[in-house]
């Protein structure tokens, strides 16, 4: 789960990890108030998960209250890359005389959590890793053993740290390993660590990703999820404990296990189609949950054709069968479906589905062949529209 | 042959009292899986159709011999379980719970790293079937026989998918293995190809992968330099948007890390072929051993 800057810096804020002092704001009044508290010249954020957003407008400096309320007005509402701001960050300005860069990631390959310290901050990390690797220092730290002072002096002098900031970006760092543990964070990333005029080094800007497995040990972070920015067909399967990803296609997709739904987009993609969603029911679903997964997906507007693909493990044909009948009497669909059902008591569903003579439903022996045939399906359907 | 599971396997089922738990380990002993003891703390002295549940590992190990375990219980108890299933002796452990913190992953591998000898398989994985002789998790073996194609995969049904297409054109299986789809899986393909690779029945080995990481990039480097039989790659996920979690926790694609693009690109220039769809690969895997699967 992905933190808002203000939400990372505030986390990072309880661990000890110097941030400049801030306000968050979610409309022009309140942003001016914050930004009378906090004092000018300071910064206006906008506060989406994406980056690149003072490059489009999306931080400004104000000198002075109008200035303020300009910046703010103007910010609120803002599109930044489909990402409408709800939110404002705002913030006492800096004076900048050194832009590093500090993160911390889970790396999986080494199964061990990586720390990363480079004086090229301000950049995209990523390019600075292709072009100039040797501009960043690296180091893994044992889980069991944690983040020594050594580490943190290995990293400093390897990045070429000015002397006399050895030590607190040292003990930033250590900070921020603190921070990356007891919140169970995937990834936490400040980009610029910034020394000031003054020496001192800052956070200026703070991404955050928890991990979504350890939410329920973090009842205070589950409660930070942005559900302003969720999409209305994320936010019904989630409440719905379902797993559901809005893509932006046409083609309405159900399927078991997160890998076989993968694939069969995959396969939707390759005869020609568009997935609108990716949907995962989960082992074991039963009726009621096919039912109230159709729904979910029946309510993105764009889906003009739906493929069910079930191989039944745990799965039970007769079960998913079952909720598809249920779901069709419930909601009655206006779109056409391709079902294949393989697997755990398939003849009995497709016996089932049969019996029951959905109107617009047809079943397909095969993968490949159920994704050829919603494509031509979701074709036809487009087709009356268009004319 | 087969790998990590056979007629010799000696299981004890971690979360056994529990309605999934019970259910599975039922499931896995009518295949013939040798369920010798059940693990929840608290109902130690009281069995499972038959099978003894003790309150420890140490004890279950000590009086019924159990070499591998079977790890059933929730997520916040999961990583606990498979360092005390470690600690008391378990030499294979096969953890099926899905939802696992990162961190507490992180730290069953610290220590396992510590202990060589021990191998997890999994979390958040289907576990390990060998058919005819093993079954430990919840692989419906019904849909597999005996054979010679080894299956190591990220995901469940997916891994049902591809073996339901091999076994259309006469293949079976020496074993079949899901290593799971977190971002610290226990073990690795390279692990699981190395078994494969030394197991004299496996003629052919079939390795499905997803989006995220970089573990079938460095299977791709292993398979290069240490592995002489014929391996088939699948790779889901091609269509999977950057920064979204496609169901797997660790099916993920960062920026322009881990992309399905770049790992069947990865394994295509180590020479392995790798199936568009599932049913490619089960042509691709006809195509080397011969039409009838012999």
């Amino acid at each position: 789960m992905d933190l808002l800057e203000y939400q990372g810096k505030q986390l990072l804020r309880r661990h000890g990890v110097p941030v400049p002092e801030g306000r968050p704001a979610a409309s022009v009044d309140e942003a001016v108030a914050a930004a009378e508290e906090i004092g000018y010249p300071c910064v206006v954020k906008a506060q989406v998960q994406i980056g690149g957003r003072g490059k489009l407008g999306g931080i400004k400096v104000a000198a002075d209250r109008e200035a303020a309320r300009e910046h703010a007005d103007a910010i609120l509402g803002m599109d930044i890359r489909g990402l409408t701001v709800h939110e404002l960050w705002i913030e006492q300005a800096s004076e900048i005389a050194a832009e590093h860069y500090a993160s911390i990631v889970l790396d999986r390959s080494a199964r061990a959590p990586l720390v990363m310290l480079s004086t090229r901050g301000g950049m995209d990390i990523e390019e600075v890793a292709a072009t100039e690797p040797e501009a960043i220092a690296t180091l893994h730290v044992d889980p069991l053993l944690g983040f020594c002072d050594f580490h943190a002096r290995r990293l400093a002098f390897g990045a070429g740290v000015e002397a006399d900031v050895v030590r607190p970006v040292g003990a930033l760092l250590a900070r921020l390993y603190e921070a990356f543990v007891a919140e169970e964070a995937m990834l936490v990333e400040v980009n610029p660590l910034i020394v000031t005029a003054g020496r001192e080094v800052r956070a200026l800007d703070a991404k955050v990703t928890l991990d979504a497995n350890a939410l329920f040990r973090h009842p205070d972070n589950a409660a930070l999820r942005d559900t302003a920015a969720e999409d209305e067909q994320e936010r019904m399967a989630r409440e719905r404990g379902l797993t559901y990803v809005k893509l932006d296609g046409d083609i309405g997709i159900l399927g078991n296990g997160a890998g076989l739904v993968m694939s069969t987009l995959d396969v939707v993609a390759q005869a020609g189609g568009r997935p609108a969603n990716f949907l995962d029911a989960g082992g074991g679903s039963k009726a009621e949950a096919i039912a109230s997964a159709v729904e979910v997906i029946l309510s993105d507007p764009k889906v003009r054709a739906v493929l069910f693909n079930i191989f039944g493990g745990i799965t039970r044909g007769d079960e998913v069968a079952r909720g598809l009948i249920e779901a069709f009497h419930q909601v009655q669909p206006q779109v056409p479906f391709v079902v294949r059902l393989d697997g755990t008591n398939d003849e009995e569903g497709r016996r089932l589905l049969a019996e029951a003579e959905l109107p617009n439903l047809r079943t397909a022996r095969t993968m490949n062949e159920a994704a050829e045939q919603v494509v031509e399906l979701a074709g036809e359907a487009v087709a009356p529209g268009s004319r | 042959m087969s790998v990590l599971v056979d007629e010799g396997t000696r299981l004890c089922v971690s979360g056994i009292t529990g309605r999934e738990g019970s259910f599975h380990a039922m499931n896995n002993r009518r295949y013939g899986t040798q369920v010798v003891a059940g693990v929840t703390p608290g109902k130690g002295g009281q069995d499972v159709e038959g099978v003894p549940v003790f309150d420890t590992f140490r004890s279950a190990v000590a009086e019924t011999d159990a070499d591998t375990a079977m790890i059933f219980v929730p997520p916040p108890f999961a990583a606990d379980s498979i360092l005390e299933a470690a600690d008391a002796g378990i030499q294979t452990i096969v953890a099926i719970t899905e939802g696992i913190p990162a961190h507490d992953e992180l730290r069953v591998s610290a220590q396992l790293e510590r202990t060589p000898s021990v191998r997890l398989i999994g979390p958040n994985c289907p576990g390990v079937l060998s058919p005819g002789k093993a079954n430990v998790g919840i692989i419906p073996a019904a849909f597999f026989s005996p054979g010679n194609v080894g299956v190591v995969s990220r995901s469940g049904t997916l891994t049902y998918q591809i073996g339901n297409e091999l076994a259309q054109r006469g293949f079976g299986n020496s074993s079949i293995v899901g290593i799971g789809g977190d971002p610290v899986p226990g073990s690795s393909f390279i692990d699981i190809l190395a078994l494969f690779e030394q197991d004299p029945e496996t003629e052919l080995m079939v390795m499905s992968g997803e989006i995220g990481g970089e573990a079938e990039e460095l299977a791709a480097d292993y398979i290069a330099a240490h592995v002489s039989k014929p391996v088939v790659g699948y790779i889901a996920g091609f269509t999977a948007p950057p920064g979204k979690t496609m169901g797997h926790a660790g099916a993920i694609v960062s920026g322009s890390k881990g992309t399905a693009q770049a790992k069947a690109e990865a394994l295509e220039a180590h020479g392995v072929r790798v199936g568009r769809t599932p049913t490619q690969v089960a042509e691709i895997a006809a195509d080397i051993l011969g039409a009838d699967g012999a």
